[in-house]
């Protein structure tokens, strides 16, 4: 349903122009300060892509991935995701396209407390509208195809790491999005979880054409991806595809 | 926006938190029983008064000797026998008066075969029943003719005649009033107490006439305690007052600028009065119930703020993977107005229980109206999205990202 005209545009699935970003603090004498995070960051992704964003703790790569998530506007510059500029949306359009073309991958997993795997799989397609029946059925196709069917009824405390991240990943992919952004997705997992997971990605990259944005600081997990695009202090230094 | 899963989502929460949207929901069941119990104690008192009133008869006076004084002395009200059964004749002529009934009275000995019992007589005309609104138990009142021959017959208060007769018939029988033989015409109807908290049905009714000449007599004959006097119409009142006391005093002779021998009292505006004090005392008791789903409104307040902040990185998910604020909105307003609702559900059932045993402990009329449990249910729903209004707007309002990090 929500394989839309985005995936197969001929135009850029992500362009940012002159992107930057700051925030304003009040330090102790009530003074406000800005921190600049992000400096004339200019990007395109297209369709099909595995991007991999490094950089250092503070490099702003987790405000950029923010930003792409439309879960923060840019200060300045202009953000088009498939080719709408989304500093034009409303609040309810961006909510729409969180639940519709994007699906996010956390860190920390974050899935809900105290609701089975199924339940949390099919929670996006409860504010698109979608019935609980046919959102449930949904998502035990979604947790099969990442072998979890057996833990459909299990709550995220009676799953291991890997298998949280994997209901996650289910719940990203159940409204069928061009574009997933994990945050550190392999953050929390043991390096054999973690190479599951890639697997997992470049799978998913590979066979259904999924616009893949992975933040990470270890270069073993970037490896998995075909671009890379490393941060320092706010401003892109490298960005070439991943030649090993 | 399915508007049935945010439900679902919402009433999932609720279960999540049992002991907490138990606790919550106490303060709600509260509130609405003490308002359904005090309403109904409040209603069912002004629904007695009404009665009482009802019974009295309508458009009253009461037209009792007034307090005279004698070389600087004053006596009290009643104190002299100044009104006559002739005023009473007089003021029944009057163009706003229906009529009126003279009393005697006084505390007599009265006998049936072995048993005795000491109550009030009324002695007064025929017409006493009709102004008085008293109706027939059984047998008939006495007549005009009855009060020409001062015939010894006696109507029967119910409560007088169930001590004489116990569960014989009284009609027809024949008593002893201070010792002369009295034949039953009738029983009345039983009234219950008057305003005054006095047992109406604790009385015998007798011709004034007789009762002048053989039972309660007088050194000043003609004389009577009271009269009762009705006005045509309610509107009338006022001139009809004004017409009663300008015959007294122009038949008693008190000159200009001379206090009135007599008193004239509305017993109607009394009424009036007392059903105003009975509707206050229902506003007040509602009021003051009122308090206290109000503080059960405050406590929903807190604790869905406490429950806001609490969830803060749950709401941040769920904008994360597609919630619009407004969907975050929805299910914290249902949140709250479930458990208003619920618990007003409860509290009605506990209120209307409890005022159920009070009406049993305390003898008291109690009267629950429909309006009144509609009055309390929506009390709590609109208890419930006023205060949950606040809550839930600031859960739709945080922040994606801020919320997301939230530890």
């Amino acid at each position: 349903m929500a394989e839309t005209e985005i995936a197969h545009a001929d135009k850029p699935l992500i362009q940012i122009n002159n992107l930057c970003k700051s925030y304003s603090l009040q330090d102790a004498n009530g003074k406000t300060i800005t921190n600049q995070v992000l400096f004339d960051v200019n990007l395109i992704i297209n369709p099909g892509e595995f991007v991999a964003i490094m950089g250092h703790s503070g490099s702003g790569k987790s405000t950029l991935m923010n930003i792409l998530g439309c879960l923060d506007i840019p200060t300045s510059g202009s953000y088009w995701l498939a080719g709408k500029n989304v500093a034009t949306l409303t609040s309810n359009e961006l909510a729409k396209i969180r639940n519709q073309h994007i699906g996010f991958v956390f860190q920390g997993f974050n899935l809900l407390k105290r609701m089975t795997a199924l339940d949390n799989v099919a929670t996006p397609l409860l504010y698109a509208g979608v019935s609980r029946t046919l959102s449930r059925k949904r998502a035990l196709e979604l947790l099969r195809q990442t072998g979890l069917e057996n833990f459909a009824l299990h709550q995220p405390n009676q799953l291991s790491g890997g298998q949280q991240q994997r209901v996650a990943i289910s719940r990203a992919l159940i409204n069928n999005p061009p574009l997933i952004l994990a945050d550190e997705p392999t953050g929390n997992l043991d390096s054999q979880t973690s190479n599951e997971i890639m697997l997992l990605f470049q799978k998913l990259n590979r066979d259904q054409g999924i616009t893949i944005v992975l933040v990470t600081h270890e270069d073993d997990i970037a490896a998995y991806a075909k671009r890379l695009i490393r941060l320092k202090d706010g401003r892109v230094i490298v960005d070439k595809n991943n030649t090993n | 926006m399915n508007l049935f899963a945010i439900f679902g989502e919402a009433l999932r929460a609720l279960r999540q938190n049992r002991m907490r949207t138990a606790l919550t929901m106490l303060g709600m069941i509260i509130g609405v029983a003490a308002v359904v119990l005090m309403l109904s104690i409040g209603e069912g008192a002004r629904t007695k008064i009404n009665e009482t009133i009802a019974a009295m008869g309508s458009n009253l006076f009461i037209v009792v000797p007034g307090a005279t004084s004698s070389g600087g002395f004053s006596f009290g009200s009643g104190s002299v026998r100044t009104l006559t059964i002739n005023d009473a004749y007089a003021i029944a002529e009057l163009p706003s008066i229906k009529g009126t009934a003279p009393v005697v009275s006084g505390t007599v000995q009265l006998n049936y075969a072995a048993k005795n019992w000491s109550t009030i007589v009324t002695g007064t005309t025929a017409n006493y029943f009709e102004i008085g609104n008293w109706k027939m138990e059984a047998g008939t009142a006495f007549t005009e003719s009855d009060l020409r021959s001062a015939a010894r017959v006696v109507v029967l208060g119910s409560v007088t005649a169930k001590n004489l007769f116990g569960d014989e018939d009284p009609v027809g029988k024949t008593l002893r009033i201070t010792n002369r033989p009295f034949q039953v015409a009738g029983v009345l109807m039983a009234k219950g107490q008057s305003l005054t908290g006095r047992d109406q049905d604790d009385t015998v009714v007798i011709p004034i006439t007789t009762s002048e000449r053989q039972v309660t007599g007088s050194q000043f004959p003609g004389s009577i305690r009271y009269m009762l006097v009705q006005g045509k119409s309610a509107t009338e009142m006022d001139i009809a007052e004004i017409e009663i006391t300008q015959l007294l005093r122009q038949r008693h002779r008190i000159a200009k600028g001379k206090e009135n021998d007599f008193t004239v009292r509305n017993l109607t505006a009394i009424a009036d009065v007392a059903t105003d004090a009975a509707k206050v005392m229902s506003i007040v008791l509602g009021a003051i119930a009122s308090v206290s789903l109000l503080v059960g409104g405050i406590g929903i307040m807190n604790i869905m703020l406490v429950s806001v902040t609490e969830r803060t990185r749950e709401i941040g998910i769920r904008m994360a993977i597609g919630a619009n604020q407004r969907a975050i909105l929805v299910q914290f307003l249902l949140e709250a107005m479930m458990i208003c609702i619920l618990g007003g559900l409860i509290g009605l059932l506990i209120g209307i229980g409890g005022a159920w045993l009070v009406s049993q402990a305390a003898d008291m009329l109690i009267v629950i109206t429909f309006g009144m449990v509609g009055l309390a249910f929506l009390f709590a729903s609109a208890v419930g999205i006023f205060f949950g209004f606040y809550p839930a707007k600031k859960a739709a309002s945080l922040n994606p990202v801020d919320a997301l990090r939230y530890e």
